[in-house]
C-alpha cells in the first residue's frame, strides 16, 4: 500500500514538472474511428500538423463508428473525456450539447468566419441554439456515380446525364453482356441508390420533403410516382449476385471492367486509388440528374467541456490545425472528401474533388443528407420499405408508396 | 442416522429444532445468495423492465409513459416482424429435426467400430468450434452464384446449372438452415454417440439371438433408451434457434429484401440502430411469451407432475 502511494506520488510529481515546465508540450488525446488504410493516412495529416505546431498527438482510434461513439460518450459522462472526439455531421451529438458536455466554439467560429466559408447545410447541422458546438472538417458527397470510361467508350455511349437516359443506356450495356450497375445489395446501399434517384430525378425539394418534413403530400405527387417507377426499372440493371454483396466488392466490379456504373459516396474513391487508377482516366465520376444536386454529410470534431487552462489552449490549437488550408487540402485528398472551407484552392486535388467543389459553389446545389434530416427510426423504416421494393420485382410502385406512407405515420 | 451424529455437537448450545436447522442451512443460503440475487435482479428484473418498456413510447432513451398496446398493434402489421416470425418457425422446425436426424445417422455410422473413428469424430464435430460469423461468411461465399458452387459447376461445363438459393427471396431462408445444420449436426452426433456407447452390450446380444434386424434394434430399442440425450440435444438446439442472429447477419444481412429477417435481429436493429426502444422491446416481449408458452408444458410434464404424483 505505502509502496503504491509512493510510486503514484512520484509519478504525479514528475507529471507536474513536465506539464509546468513545458507548456508548449500540449498533449491532445483524439478519439476517432478512422481505422482503414486510407482513413488512418488521412488522420495522420492532422497529427503531423499538430506535432509541427508543437503539440503531442495521442491517437485513440476505435474501430467502428458506433463503438467509438459509445466509448467516447461514456468517458465524457464519466468525467475523463478525450481532448477531442469525432462525430458525423448531424444529430449524433445533440444530447451532449443539451447536457453541457461539449464546449461551445462559437468565438473561434466568429473569428474564422465559418458561417461564410462553409456550406449552409453543414453549418446548420453543426450549430445548436445559434452557436457552433463542433468543428466540421470535411464534406462527403453521397450520390456520386462512378463509371468505367473504357466500357462506355467501347460501347460508343456517353455517361448518362439523367436517370431516364441511364435506364436506356443500361439496357444497351446489358445486351452486350456487361453489368450495367454494380450494387452492394445490402439494405443500406439499396437505400443510398434510392436517395440518389430521388434527389436526381425528383429534385432537392422532394428529397427534403420526403426525409425532412415527412408529410405524406409529397408521396401523392405524380412526379414521386414517376421517380419510384424509374427506380423500379433499375432493378433489372444489376447482376444476380448483387444481394448481400459488400459495397467495396461492388466497386471492384467497376475497377475490373465487369460493371459500367456504381453509385456510392465519394469514399469509394479510395478503392479506385488503391487499385492504382486515376480519376478521369480509368474511371469517371458524375452526379446524375437534370441539375446536379449533391447530397452532403461529413465529419466533425467536438471538444469536451473542461476547465483546465492547458486543455483549453490545446483545444484551441487543434481547431486551428483542423481548419488550416494546407491540412484541409492534404487531409481531404487522402480521405476522398473535399475541404469544408469553400475558400481554399482545390486545383491540386483530383478531378472528382474539383467537380464536387464547383457543384457546391452554388448553394442551390447543396442538399443535406438523410442523417441530418431524419431520425434513425424513420430512416430505418424507409430502408425496410426500399429493400422490399427493390428485391421484389412484382411489387408495384403503389404498394411501395403505401409502405412509405405507413413508415411516415409510424415513425414520423 | 447421519443427521443425528452431525447434530450431536451442536446440542450443548441448546435451542429449538428450527434454530438448529437455520444454523446448518445458513452457509448454504449465504453461498447461494449472490446467484439468487443475480437471477432476481438481472434476469427477472430485466425481463420485467423490458415488458414495462414495451408499453411506452420510448425512442432513444427509456421513457416511462403509458401507451397501452400501441407498440404491439404496430408490430403485428409490420411486414418485417411477420416475415421474421414465420422465418424462425421454418428455421426452428427444419434445424432441430434436421440436426437430430443427421446427428443420429452420423452417430450410428461412427458406432459401427469403423477405422479412424477419432478422425471422423473430429471432422464432424469441427464445424461446431467455428463461430456463427465464420460459418455464415464461409457459406455466403460457397453459395454465392458468381463465386461459389454454381460457378464451379458451370466452369466444369454444365452451363445451365443454376443454384441461386442465396439470392432468391423464396429460398434464401433454407440456405440459413443448411449452414445451421452444418454447424449444429456434429454436436448432436457427439451427444447421441455418448448415449449409444452407454447402451448395454447384453441388449445387442439378446436382440441378435432373437434374430432382430439391426435397423429395427436402433429404432425400437436403442432410440427410446436415448430419450434423455435427445431431450438434451433439443434443448441446446432450441436455444440456438431463439438467439439466431449472427449467422443471418454474416450470411445475408436479412436479405434479399427482408427474406431472411429473424426476430432477434428485429429487436437488435430497433433497440440499437433505429432508436426505437418501444417497438424493439415489444418484439422482445413477444419472443419471451412464445418461448415461455413452448417451455411451460414441458416443464409441467417433466418437473411438476411427477412430484405431484409422489405427494
Amino acid at each position: 500500500m505505502s509502496m503504491k502511494t509512493r510510486v503514484s506520488a512520484y509519478t504525479l510529481s514528475v507529471a507536474l514538472i513536465w506539464s509546468s515546465g513545458a507548456l508548449a508540450q500540449q498533449k491532445a488525446e483524439v478519439l476517432h474511428w478512422w481505422t482503414s488504410a486510407g482513413e488512418s493516412a488521412s488522420v495522420k495529416v492532422f497529427a503531423d500538423q499538430f506535432t509541427k505546431a508543437g503539440g503531442t498527438w495521442v491517437d485513440n482510434a476505435i474501430a467502428g463508428g458506433a463503438n467509438a461513439r459509445t466509448a467516447g460518450i461514456n468517458r465524457m459522462v464519466g468525467g475523463n473525456p478525450p481532448t477531442m472526439m469525432q462525430f458525423n455531421t448531424g444529430k449524433q451529438f445533440d444530447e451532449l450539447v443539451s447536457n453541457d458536455l461539449v464546449r461551445d466554439v462559437d468565438a473561434q467560429a466568429k473569428a474564422g468566419k465559418w458561417r461564410e466559408i462553409m456550406p449552409k447545410p453543414i453549418v446548420d447541422a453543426t450549430v445548436r441554439e445559434g452557436k457552433f458546438f463542433a468543428v466540421p472538417v470535411n464534406i462527403h458527397g453521397q450520390n456520386w456515380m462512378f463509371y468505367n470510361t473504357k466500357i462506355f467508350a467501347d460501347a460508343g455511349l456517353e455517361p448518362p446525364k439523367t436517370f431516364p437516359e441511364l435506364v436506356e443506356s443500361g439496357e444497351k450495356l446489358k445486351a452486350k453482356g456487361i453489368i450495367p450497375i454494380a450494387l452492394g445489395g445490402q439494405p443500406n446501399w439499396e437505400h443510398n441508390l434510392f436517395r440518389a434517384v430521388v434527389v436526381g430525378h425528383g429534385g432537392a425539394d422532394m428529397f427534403r420533403q420526403l426525409y425532412g418534413t415527412r408529410k405524406p403530400d409529397v408521396l401523392k405527387s405524380p412526379k414521386f410516382k414517376e421517380t419510384v417507377e424509374l427506380f423500379g426499372k433499375m432493378r433489372g440493371l444489376v447482376d444476380p449476385g448483387s444481394p448481400g454483396r459488400n459495397w467495396n466488392d461492388a466497386t471492384a466490379l467497376v475497377i475490373t471492367n465487369k460493371a459500367a456504373m456504381h453509385f456510392n459516396g465519394d469514399w469509394a474513391k479510395g478503392e479506385f486509388i488503391a487499385a492504382g487508377q486515376t480519376a478521369g482516366k480509368e474511371y469517371g465520376c458524375t452526379v446524375v440528374g437534370q441539375e446536379p444536386k449533391l447530397v452532403i454529410g461529413g465529419d466533425v470534431f467536438v471538444f469536451p467541456a473542461t476547465k483546465d487552462k492547458t486543455a483549453l489552449a490545446t483545444q484551441d490549437k487543434l481547431i486551428q490545425v483542423l481548419l488550416d488550408p494546407t491540412s484541409q487540402i492534404e487531409f481531404n485528398k487522402k480521405k476522398g472528401s473535399i475541404p469544408v472551407r469553400m475558400d481554399v484552392d482545390v486545383s491540386s486535388m483530383d478531378t472528382c474533388a474539383q467537380k464536387s467543389h464547383s457543384i457546391l459553389k452554388d448553394p442551390a446545389n447543396q442538399v443535406e443528407s438523410m442523417e441530418i434530416l431524419s431520425p434513425p427510426n424513420f430512416s430505418g423504416a424507409m430502408q425496410d420499405a426500399v429493400t422490399q421494393y427493390w428485391n421484389n420485382p412484382n411489387m408495384s410502385a403503389d404498394a411501395f408508396i403505401e409502405k412509405i406512407t405507413s413508415a411516415m405515420r409510424d415513425a414520423g | 442416522m447421519d443427521s443425528i451424529s452431525i447434530r450431536a455437537p451442536s446440542m450443548p448450545s441448546g435451542g429449538t429444532k428450527t434454530q438448529r436447522r437455520v444454523k446448518t442451512r445458513l452457509p448454504a443460503a449465504i453461498a447461494l445468495l449472490p446467484t439468487a440475487l443475480i437471477v432476481l435482479v438481472v434476469y427477472i428484473g430485466c425481463m420485467l423492465w423490458t415488458v414495462r418498456l414495451s408499453f411506452t413510447s420510448s425512442t432513444l432513451l427509456p421513457k416511462l409513459d403509458w401507451v397501452g398496446l400501441a407498440q404491439y398493434s404496430r408490430l403485428f402489421v409490420n411486414d418485417r416482424f411477420l416475415t421474421s416470425a414465420s422465418n424462425i418457425i421454418i428455421f426452428g422446425a427444419l434445424f432441430i429435426s434436421g440436426c437430430l436426424i443427421i446427428g443420429f445417422l452420423l452417430a450410428v455410422f461412427i458406432d459401427q467400430n469403423i477405422r479412424g473413428e477419432g478422425l471422423f469424430r473430429t471432422v464432424f464435430l469441427y464445424p461446431y468450434s467455428m463461430s456463427f460469423v465464420v460459418t455464415g461468411v464461409a457459406w455466403q461465399w460457397f453459395l454465392n452464384p458468381g463465386l461459389g458452387l454454381q460457378k464451379l459447376v458451370r466452369d466444369m461445363g454444365f452451363e445451365s446449372f443454376t443454384f441461386d438459393w442465396l439470392v432468391n427471396q423464396r429460398m434464401a431462408i433454407y440456405t440459413i438452415v443448411v449452414a445451421g445444420l452444418w454447424h449444429g449436426a456434429g454436436l448432436t452426433m457427439a451427444i447421441l454417440l455418448a448415449g449409444l456407447r452407454g447402451v448395454d452390450k447384453d441388449l445387442w446380444k439378446a436382440a441378435k439371438i432373437d434374430g432382430i434386424p439391426t435397423w429395427r434394434v436402433y429404432t425400437s430399442v436403442v432410440l427410446p433408451l436415448l430419450r434423455p440425450m435427445v431431450v438434451t440435444a433439443v434443448v441446446l438446439l432450441t436455444t440456438g434457434v431463439v438467439k439466431l442472429y449472427d449467422l443471418v447477419v454474416a450470411m445475408t444481412l436479412g436479405g434479399p429484401g427482408i427474406a431472411t429477417e429473424v426476430p432477434a435481429k428485429f429487436v437488435m436493429d430497433h433497440l440499437f440502430e433505429r432508436n426505437n426502444i418501444g417497438l424493439g422491446t415489444a418484439a422482445a416481449t413477444i419472443m419471451l411469451i412464445t418461448v415461455v408458452s413452448i417451455l411451460a408444458p414441458w416443464v409441467y410434464v417433466r418437473y411438476v407432475r411427477p412430484q405431484g404424483r409422489h405427494a
